[in-house]
């Protein structure tokens, strides 16, 4: 016993030694854009890595913040006025279909609903030409509208699944004795299936609000007035020139915009983590 | 009505949604309200029906009919012979440095991202179940899922820029001169640049979901091995490999996808043009590009292409989800 005891504190030195070198790795390009981004733009000329001397400033920020064409905080507005009914609207809709698929059935439920599934793994792209298109024929061309539009069809596929199996899960007893008492299907689902589904509602929207706010594609296609735009779209025109990049405000801007996910993963991790589980492995 | 709700329970039900019943009116006498019940559960399905109906598939059936029209409206195959045979999809010149074409990028990507990031997650979610502290371990990794991939595209480029790039000035201090330089300016590192750097950006995908995996493995079966004097590797090939095999293909389908989409990063680290000669350029940045020039007919049939990769990965999962 004496003897193997030192083996087995090496082996879990060796490993903790590992990953603490692994997750430094991971964060070394945070530190480095939080570095950039909290001073003046001479004392990062020779690496970010050179801490002395180190005089933190929000200057950076706040030319992000005012920048008089490609604002951040526009950005931040714009894209909170398309992700939050771009996550509410998909997440009722979904979770009325998604309540459907899980308890009604009729024929070809199973083709609809594989169908709908599968539509998951069809890129932006091949949807891009014709919602152009729509867009233009409504004239929702740089209206938030028709993002809110697009991202409430788009997030549906995998609301729905993520409801449907959910719901499924559900023991179906109280539904039965409110459907003896003569509660019609809306009702039911309005008073008692609603209520439950809250932490479901939670994890869903926590991804749906952050795809909505970290979508890059749909915004660039539809959105060309910068005072319209999300603040994705802010990001690559804050380093204008095209041989000096002003790493000062760009890193800034890019705090400014990876905070909200960051502060909704930071918050609600569990929510999160769950969402991000349930919809791979369960799918 | 008891009996009822016993029959619903086991889905036996024989209205539709359109109100029609299958086999007949045998029981016309109760068609009235079944009628009634089918209309009211159609406002179940009725939004999103509609919503995916208008701007999902009416878009991707536009899509896959532009993309065999010609420009002047007449049908044609020549989008798919253009693109395939133009150099910027497949470089006829198949020789380093890049461009090798987008379609040869985004395999690239996939024959180098995915391997690592699958492998590399799955040895770090192994060690993290010995590691005290795991779990602030695992969220540093986890970062850069959060991370909006345009923001990600920006950090890459701030990575490997000479000045505040950090990478650059490390090949530097160890003297290797040749990488001591802005990767994405250089055809030859450019793209193994953007796609080892998409491994710090995507590793916590594969780590979060193996971890989460592990945890559902009952300890008995390590212990029980255990007694037996199973050695180490042959537990992990015999019990934990087969038991995180529904991880593995959820985690090989969602990187395929994320490697064949990849559209942001490049766009933030290279610009919309693909870089230097379209050396990073990948399929949906050429789409795109289509798009903007207006060539509405080669954009849909990039899209199609890629779309079909896309199922292809998806059919995979799919196939083998349900094989026992």
């Amino acid at each position: 016993m004496k003897r193997r005891w030192p083996k087995i504190r090496l082996r879990t030195i060796v490993i903790h030694l590992i990953a603490w070198a692994v997750a430094l790795v991971w964060i070394i390009p945070f530190l480095g854009v939080f570095s950039t981004a909290t001073r003046p733009a001479s004392e990062v000329t020779f690496g970010w890595w050179q801490v002395n001397p180190y005089h933190p400033t929000l200057d950076n920020f706040i030319r992000a913040l005012t920048q008089p064409t490609y604002s951040v905080s526009k950005g931040y507005l714009n894209s909170l006025i398309i992700a939050v009914p771009g996550t509410l609207v998909p997440l009722f809709v979904a979770a009325l279909a998604g309540y459907g698929f899980s308890r009604f059935s009729f024929p070809m439920r199973d083709y609809i609903f594989l169908a709908i599934v599968l539509i998951m793994s069809v890129p932006s792209q091949m949807i891009a030409i014709p919602i152009f298109q729509i867009m233009v024929n409504l004239q929702l061309v740089d209206n938030q509208l028709s993002l809110i539009l697009l991202h409430t069809a788009w997030g549906l596929p995998w609301i729905i699944l993520f409801m449907r199996n959910f719901f499924s899960a559900l023991p179906l007893e109280v539904e039965e004795a409110a459907r003896v008492d003569g509660a019609s299907d809306l009702r039911i689902f309005f008073r008692i299936v609603l209520p439950m589904a809250i932490p479901a509602f939670a994890s869903a929207g926590i991804l749906q609000f952050m795809w909505v706010w970290n979508d890059f594609f749909f915004a660039l296609i539809l959105i060309f007035n910068p005072d319209k735009m999300p603040a994705t779209l802010m990001v690559p025109h804050l380093a204008s020139g095209q041989y000096t990049t002003d790493w000062g405000v760009l890193t800034a801007g890019s705090i400014l915009v990876l905070l909200i996910p960051l502060a909704l993963y930071v918050l609600l991790q569990k929510y999160y983590i769950r969402g991000m589980i349930g919809w791979t492995i369960k799918g | 009505m008891g009996e009822t709700g016993a029959v619903q329970r086991r889905g036996l039900r024989t209205f539709t949604l359109f109100g029609r019943r299958r086999g007949g009116f045998r029981l016309g006498g109760h068609f009235g309200p079944r009628v009634r019940k089918a209309t009211f559960r159609s406002v179940f399905f009725a939004p999103a029906l509609l919503l995916l109906l208008f701007l999902v598939v009416y878009p991707i059936l536009q899509t896959v009919y532009l993309s065999f029209m010609s420009a002047t409206g007449a049908p044609t195959l020549g989008n798919y012979g253009a693109v395939l045979s133009d150099p910027e999809t497949i470089n006829p010149n198949l020789s380093w440095p890049p461009p090798l074409g987008t379609l040869i990028h985004n395999a690239l990507w996939v024959t180098i991202h995915l391997p690592i990031s699958l492998l590399f997650g799955l040895w770090m979610a192994l060690i993290l179940r010995e590691v005290k502290g795991s779990s602030i371990v695992k969220s540093a990794i986890f970062l850069g899922m959060v991370t909006p991939m345009i923001v990600g595209g920006v950090i890459l480029r701030f990575l490997f820029e000479t000045g505040p790039g950090i990478v650059p000035s490390f090949f530097d201090a160890i003297g290797v001169r040749s990488l001591a330089v802005s990767w994405l300016n250089y055809r030859e590192t450019a793209l193994l640049g953007l796609i080892f750097g998409s491994v710090w950006l995507w590793t916590g995908f594969s780590l979060i979901v193996y971890s989460a995996g592990l945890t559902t493995i009952p300890q008995d079966y390590f212990e029980a091995a255990k007694i037996d004097g199973t050695p180490p590797f042959r537990m992990f090939f015999r019990i934990t490999l087969p038991l995180l095999r529904p991880m593995t293909l959820v985690i090989i389908t969602m990187t395929l996808l994320w490697e064949l989409k990849i559209f942001d990063i490049v766009y933030a680290a290279a610009g919309p043009t693909g870089g230097t000669r379209g050396s990073v350029d990948v399929l949906s940045l050429q789409m795109f590009n289509y798009f903007v020039q207006g060539n509405y007919n080669l954009a849909a049939a990039v899209a199609t292409l890629l779309t079909l990769l896309t199922l292809v990965a998806t059919v995979f999962l799919f196939r083998r989800m349900v094989r026992p």
